[in-house]
């Protein structure tokens, strides 16, 4: 298998509301495996409309998108469905947990979804996980009983929870203060150096992105460094 | 798909609006509830009338009717065979009302496999004297222990017993002629035949049938006091009645018996329509009631799920986002609606069943149905099935279209938004 983890070959994107609008202008790139990268850009410059592209929850685009080689553009929903929950795991602005799971269910829940582990199995790597975040104390409460950074944390453990091949995050530190950003950031950089997990994360900390691998900055839909 | 994990999610989903889900749970119940104690409420009284005819109405009668003769004595005269004939004053042509040959067409019958039983009849019409008033009435000479199989008679009788009809002389007379004429049983009773025979005989019974102008007029005696007293031989029979296994055979037996034994029959259906029409308006009405109360609920639980939608966007975006499909989304909320209309529906059943129960000792007096004490109900455990068959299927139509909404759901829009 080769390094690519993520390619995209001319990959436009069309905003039609109000007038008709190019906000990614044929966007090539390359992630290789173990990067830990960040988009950075100014307020609509479209780095989080490429993320979504890349996520393949946003289908309406121009150019074509591999994951791992594989061509993506054009497969069904429920193909990508798939692939978001194997290949793919997200961390976002917002926490997104369920506030009827538990913290561990919430974790639990994409590894129940593509039932390959037993749930047994799926309970012990959620709790790796939850430990690796110096969350196992929580496991058992609800999510409204966290403050934020934890919460954040738990939707890190369950971005992880299918081993994906590529995290992508969407402003992750973007709700958080700098004490819990730095955590976050910890934590990303961790999963980088031990697992050599690949990261593709969109942020407008510049702090943030100056300390990742390597950054992708925007201008009006175009890559320029 | 993984069945359990979409069930699981929709419980929890479930859970956490406990109190929408019991209204609208109660939705369904009330629902399927009502329905199944009007369906067995109606479906009681339907069988009730129905009993009340079909019981006594044999499926098929045979008799020979009173009319003139089809072919005049012109018609057979090849002189006129081309002309039209009008012949005025036409009058009936007496056969004699006793069926000719009866024994073997009795026997003919009883050999038949599609047919229970067959109890042979006289009827005629008497004057019932008291003092010197003479009341007019009818005579049923009945074959006492086939009558009993095949009619249950002993179901109006309301004082004295039918095999008591089995001793000479005896009769046992209906209600308002026991009235008008204050006889009890025990009494004597005198009758004259259209012919002018007189004879003497004991009532050992009164009947009540619950229509006023036959317990007026009816009497039963056994076939051989009634052929003694119209001083007739014991071959005389003005009916044969007949009860098949399958009533709705009676008219196609009905026509094959006129032609078989040159006979006029007349079938169950054809003297009862107006019943049949009654029933069937009855059922259609009960069923109507009941639909219409699942649609409510069902434009509850359609409510119910869209709001729900509203307020779970977020979970459903991240559900999509980590992997569940559109078709996974549309499983949970339909499995979601279906969770409601089965607790909702079982429940139904349940106190569908209390109630019925309860209507079933109510009591109800009629002078019309003497050996009805309480309503009736039909506890046929199809009206159960239909019931919760009903349930699902409401349940299921209201939770597609919201279900089908939350599949439609852009995550990106959702998560964007924030």
């Amino acid at each position: 298998m080769s390094n690519k983890v993520l390619e995209t070959k001319g990959l436009s994107k069309y905003f039609y509301d109000p007038v008709k609008f190019e906000v990614l202008k044929s966007i090539n790139m390359t992630i290789n495996h173990g990067e830990f990268v960040s988009i950075v850009g100014k307020s609509g410059c479209g780095k989080s409309t490429l993320l979504y592209l890349l996520s393949t929850m946003d289908t309406d685009y121009e150019g074509q998108l591999f994951i791992h080689e594989e061509l993506i553009t054009g497969k069904l929903d429920k193909e990508l469905a798939q692939i978001r929950n194997e290949k793919i795991g997200f961390v976002f602005q917002f926490h997104y947990l369920l506030s009827e799971y538990n913290v561990l269910k919430n974790v639990m829940l994409p590894g129940m979804k593509l039932n390959k582990l037993s749930e047994e199995e799926i309970e012990h790597n959620a709790m790796e996980h939850l430990r690796t975040l110096d969350m196992v104390d929580q496991a058992l409460k609800m999510p409204n009983q966290l403050s934020g950074g934890q919460k954040q944390r738990v939707a890190i453990a369950r971005a992880l929870i299918n081993n994906p091949l590529i995290i992508m995050g969407d402003e992750p530190t973007g709700n958080l203060d700098k004490k819990n950003s730095d955590l976050v950031f910890d934590i990303f950089n961790k999963l980088t150096i031990e697992k050599q997990q690949t990261l593709l994360i969109v942020t407008h900390d510049t702090d943030f992105a100056k300390r990742t691998n390597r950054t992708i900055t925007m201008e009006d839909g175009k890559i320029i460094s | 798909m993984n069945f359990k994990l979409i069930l699981n999610i929709a419980l929890h989903l479930l859970r956490a609006r406990l109190k929408q889900t019991i209204v609208a749970a109660v939705g369904v119940t009330f629902g399927i509830a009502m329905f199944i104690t009007l369906v067995s409420f109606m479906n009681g009284m339907n069988d009730l009338l129905d009993g009340l005819m079909l019981n006594r109405t044999p499926h098929v009668r045979l008799y020979n009717e009173i009319k003139p003769s089809e072919n005049q004595p012109i018609s057979y005269a090849k002189k006129y065979k081309d002309n039209t004939n009008f012949i005025s004053s036409v009058k009936p042509k007496d056969r004699g009302k006793a069926i000719y040959n009866c024994k073997s067409i009795i026997y003919a019958l009883k050999q038949d496999k599609r047919i229970i039983d067959v109890a042979p009849k006289v009827t005629t019409p008497v004057f019932f004297n008291s003092g010197t008033i003479e009341l007019s009435g009818v005579i049923n000479g009945i074959d006492v222990l086939a009558e009993e199989k095949l009619f249950k008679i002993s179901d109006y009788i309301i004082d004295g017993k039918v095999p008591d009809l089995l001793q000479n002389n005896s009769i046992i007379i209906g209600k308002g002629l026991a009235n008008k004429m204050l006889l009890q049983k025990g009494d004597i009773i005198k009758v004259t035949t259209s012919k002018g025979n007189l004879s003497s005989l004991k009532v050992v019974g009164i009947s009540q049938i619950g229509i006023a102008d036959i317990d007026d007029a009816m009497s039963y005696t056994s076939l051989v006091t009634a052929q003694k007293l119209l001083g007739e031989p014991t071959n005389y029979i003005t009916d044969i009645q007949v009860k098949t296994y399958d009533i709705t055979t009676a008219p196609a037996l009905a026509k094959e018996f006129k032609e078989k034994f040159d006979l006029d029959t007349i079938d169950y259906q054809t003297t009862n329509s107006q019943f049949e029409t009654g029933s069937s308006i009855r059922s259609i009405i009960s069923y109507a009631v009941g639909i219409v109360l699942l649609i409510v609920a069902g434009f509850g639980i359609y409510n119910i799920l869209n709001m729900m939608i509203f307020e779970k966007m977020d979970s459903i975006a991240i559900l999509k986002a980590t992997g569940f499909s559109g078709n996974d989304v549309k499983w949970i909320f339909i499995s979601l609606s279906l969770v409601i209309g089965l607790a909702g529906g079982l429940f139904g059943l349940l106190f569908g069943y209390i109630l019925s129960s309860i209507v079933d000792i109510i009591p109800f007096n009629t002078a019309a149905l003497p050996t009805i004490k309480t309503y009736p109900i039909n506890y046929n455990p199809m009206f159960y099935i239909i019931g919760i068959t009903f349930a699902l299927i409401t349940t299921f139509i209201a939770g597609l279209f919201p279900a089908l909404k939350a599949s439609k759901i852009d995550p990106v829009e959702i998560i964007r938004g924030k």
